[in-house]
């Protein structure tokens, strides 16, 4: 074959691989599935992302609107993938999804790692401070607390002053701690200023942007005809002048919206001037409905389910461990203490985005998988721990015993040393596992909706904490509660009676 | 005269630095009672463990029946040893977890592969044997001294065994619960088809004198008065 054929097929064969790779994420993968997934998180709540108060489960939102119209665009239909918002880049890096839309900021440095679409919207940062304080720019806030939200345009503005940050995960928090005077101020963007600060009384929202940036769609770097695609959608969605009415709906549409031209620049410190007077009104709080208490005894389902798993995966494998470390040969001892010690002495937050964003590139694990084994591997390091005790608690006389009957090894370990180890683990087995259950909602952080993470969820949409706080509580308390009495039960039946051996002739 | 079923021959064993056995040279006949008695630390439990492949030998040889002892005897070697060489030991080790039945049918299944019922119904007669068919049902830590003792006895015949071995049968019972032991003992060596022998170790010198066949006597990790009887 000539060289030039054979660089040829060559050529054609990396093309048609890059074809592949390319369209497994982007515009193709997308109309093929007919379905555009875009991340958001229902915690930044109104008027972004929430949940329809009447209809629990029903989205609604400027963004949902505007999802809708840019699917309706490309032809498919759209689906909100719930994800914290503080990870969103990392989760559509890792295919959760196919765009954010869900008030991402434009800044260099997003635009460094992931494609960034037009802008759909013109938001200022507003400062707020208490109504009787005399701050007037925030320059005079130097030294003092000032709250945001993280990952925000907000809080880069706050790093880089003099301020001291304090960094909150709900856009309700910030201004509650400021009314409370735990903070001097808050900065964030005028969308949630004017929803959650400037409506609070006892709270002055300046005048003035203190910086100006624009709401963009984060697209990943391999997707260029999607990011393409919603370009096009949005510049048509402006021309037609149907963004506008969305977010005039939304009581968004105010004198920062330019004409829309694609073209976007970073975001700047803009002078002090005249804000647009605040046209929206705080979003009423909410009851709590039937619908609410279905949602919540959904969270706690997953929360059941995802524990009751991962515990059945990390009970054995905990005894495995705890089996090789005691009986094994050196190699075994070895793997099983350094096995302990790695996931015992790591956060079980940090093994659980390394299972789903580090090793996304190796492994892609759904969210519930990755929840199950993190917290089945994590687990199973303390259940090797409990078991290694138990076992060590039986007396090498029964091994012994066991042995001069003709039992083998492994016969002795299982008919004679297991059995009573397993009743003298069970009392830490049980209050490992309710452990289990409240720590399960970590998992939060890999996209999965448990009972902490709905509760959370229905608190900023209620404007309330008490309500869903006490309904959590409740709940992880109904889960927990009776499985104590249950182990304690029969820890008391497999107990040999001190009773009856009182009795016992002699 | 019955064949000898226990036969030793400069069996040595140590600890460290420490010989406990210097080289026994003995012969146990079938279907008779043997005692081994001497001061502690003479080695005699020791004696009694490697009988059972407890402790392995350093030195020497032992075969008992059939099975011949050496230095590293493998696992399959020491399983088959046991079915037919059964151990009490001094503080009974039965399990707690299971109850009296269940103590005496476990190797039966599990090494012996004997059916559930089978192993049942062979526990039944040696608890009936021991006087203690009304307990099968019962947890060890449900019983006094001398039951669990009478237990731990049927549970070491629950498998035919040809040889038993006991690790001071009597020393934690009072004196009536020892002659029950005692009379129980002279019961299963005469009942049985095949003739059950007995090597238990004692301090106890009148149950030795009046129980057994043989006494030796075990000093320095050596049998001073084989065959003969205790001074």
């Amino acid at each position: 074959m000539a060289p030039a054929v054979k660089a040829g097929v060559w050529l054609a064969f990396v093309a048609a691989g890059l074809s592949t790779a390319a369209a497994r994420a982007d515009l193709a993968d997308v109309e093929r599935r007919d379905e555009l997934r875009w991340g958001g998180d229902l915690q930044g709540g109104e008027p972004y992302v929430f949940e329809d108060e009447e209809q629990p489960g029903v989205l609604k939102g400027f963004e949902v609107d505007i999802a809708e119209a840019l699917a309706r665009e490309l032809g498919v239909r759209p689906k909100l993938i719930q994800n914290d918002w503080s990870n969103l880049v990392p989760a559509l890096e890792r295919g959760d999804f196919d765009v954010i839309l869900n008030g991402l900021e434009e800044t260099p440095e997003r635009r460094q790692r992931i494609r960034l679409s037009a802008p759909y919207y013109t938001y200022g940062e507003t400062l707020t401070v208490r109504a009787g304080a005399t701050y007037e720019d925030l320059k005079q806030l130097e030294g003092k607390r000032v709250g945001s939200l993280n990952q925000t345009v907000a809080s880069d503005i706050l790093k880089a002053s003099h301020a001291e940050l304090v960094l909150y995960e709900g856009q309700q928090e910030p201004y509650l701690d400021l009314a409370k005077g735990r903070t001097e101020a808050v900065l964030l963007d005028h969308v949630i200023a004017d929803r959650y600060g400037c409506v609070l009384p006892e709270l002055r929202c300046l005048p003035g942007d203190v910086a100006r940036g624009h709401y963009v769609l984060g697209v990943r770097q391999d997707s260029p005809a999607l990011a393409r695609a919603i370009d096009g959608a949005l510049e048509k969605l402006s021309r037609t002048g149907e963004l506008k009415g969305i977010l005039t709906r939304w009581k968004l549409w105010d004198a920062r919206q330019p004409p829309l031209q694609g073209a976007s620049e970073p975001p700047v410190v803009a002078e002090p001037k005249a804000a647009a007077p605040p046209s929206v009104e705080a979003p009423v709080a909410r009851r709590f409905t039937v619908g609410h208490a279905v949602l919540f005894l959904r969270g706690a389902w997953v929360t059941l389910l995802i524990s009751a798993l991962s515990f059945a995966l990390a009970s054995p494998l905990g005894m495995a461990l705890a089996t090789l470390r005691l009986y094994a040969g050196r190699a075994g001892r070895w793997f099983a203490a350094a096995y302990v010690e790695l996931f015992r002495g790591t956060p079980l937050l940090l093994q659980l985005y390394v299972l789903y964003f580090g090793i996304a590139d190796l492994v892609r694990l759904s969210p519930l998988t990755a929840a199950v084994l993190g917290l089945a591997l994590n687990y199973g390091a303390y259940e090797a721990e409990v078991y290694r005790g138990a076992l060590s608690s039986v007396p090498p006389g029964q091994t012994e015993a066991a042995r001069a009957l003709g039992l083998s090894f492994w016969q002795a370990l299982r008919h004679v040393v297991f059995p009573q180890a397993l009743r003298t683990a069970l009392p830490a087995v049980t209050n490992d596992f309710v452990a289990l259950l409240k720590d399960s909602s970590l998992i939060s952080v890999i996209t999965v909706v448990e009972l902490t993470k709905r509760m959370t969820i229905l608190a900023v949409e209620l404007r309330d904490w008490i309500t869903p706080g006490l309904m959590c509580a409740a709940l992880y308390f109904l889960m927990s509660f009776p499985l104590a009495r249950l182990a304690r039960r029969i820890e008391r039946r497999l107990e040999p009676s001190a009773a009856a051996a009182d009795g016992a002739a002699t | 005269m019955s064949q000898p079923i226990v036969h030793l021959s400069g069996v040595g064993k140590r600890f460290g630095a420490r010989h406990v056995l210097r080289g026994v040279d003995a012969e146990v006949r079938a279907g008779t009672i043997v005692s081994l008695v001497g001061a502690s630390g003479s080695g005699k439990t020791t004696l009694l463990r490697c009988l059972n492949g407890l402790e392995a030998i350093d030195a020497g040889r032992i075969v008992i029946s059939g099975h011949v002892i050496e230095p590293s005897p493998s696992d399959d070697a020491l399983t088959r040893l046991r079915a037919d060489v059964g151990m009490v030991f001094q503080d009974y080790q039965l399990f707690p977890h299971l109850s009296v039945l269940e103590n005496l049918c476990l190797a039966p299944q599990v090494v012996r592969k004997y059916s559930r019922a089978a192993a049942e119904k062979r526990a039944h007669a040696l608890l009936d044997a021991v006087g203690l068919a009304d307990r099968h049902r019962s947890k060890p830590t449900e019983l006094s001294g001398g039951q669990k003792q009478r237990v731990a006895l049927a549970r070491a015949l629950a498998q035919d065994v040809k040889v038993l071995l006991l690790d001071e049968p009597t020393s934690a019972l009072d004196a009536r619960t020892r002659d029950d032991i005692v009379r129980i003992l002279r019961e299963l060596v005469q009942r049985g088809a095949e003739p059950l022998t007995l090597v238990l170790v004692t301090h106890d010198l009148p149950l030795a004198e009046t129980l057994s066949d043989e006494v030796w006597t075990l000093v320095e990790g050596r049998i001073a008065h084989p065959g003969g009887s205790a001074a």
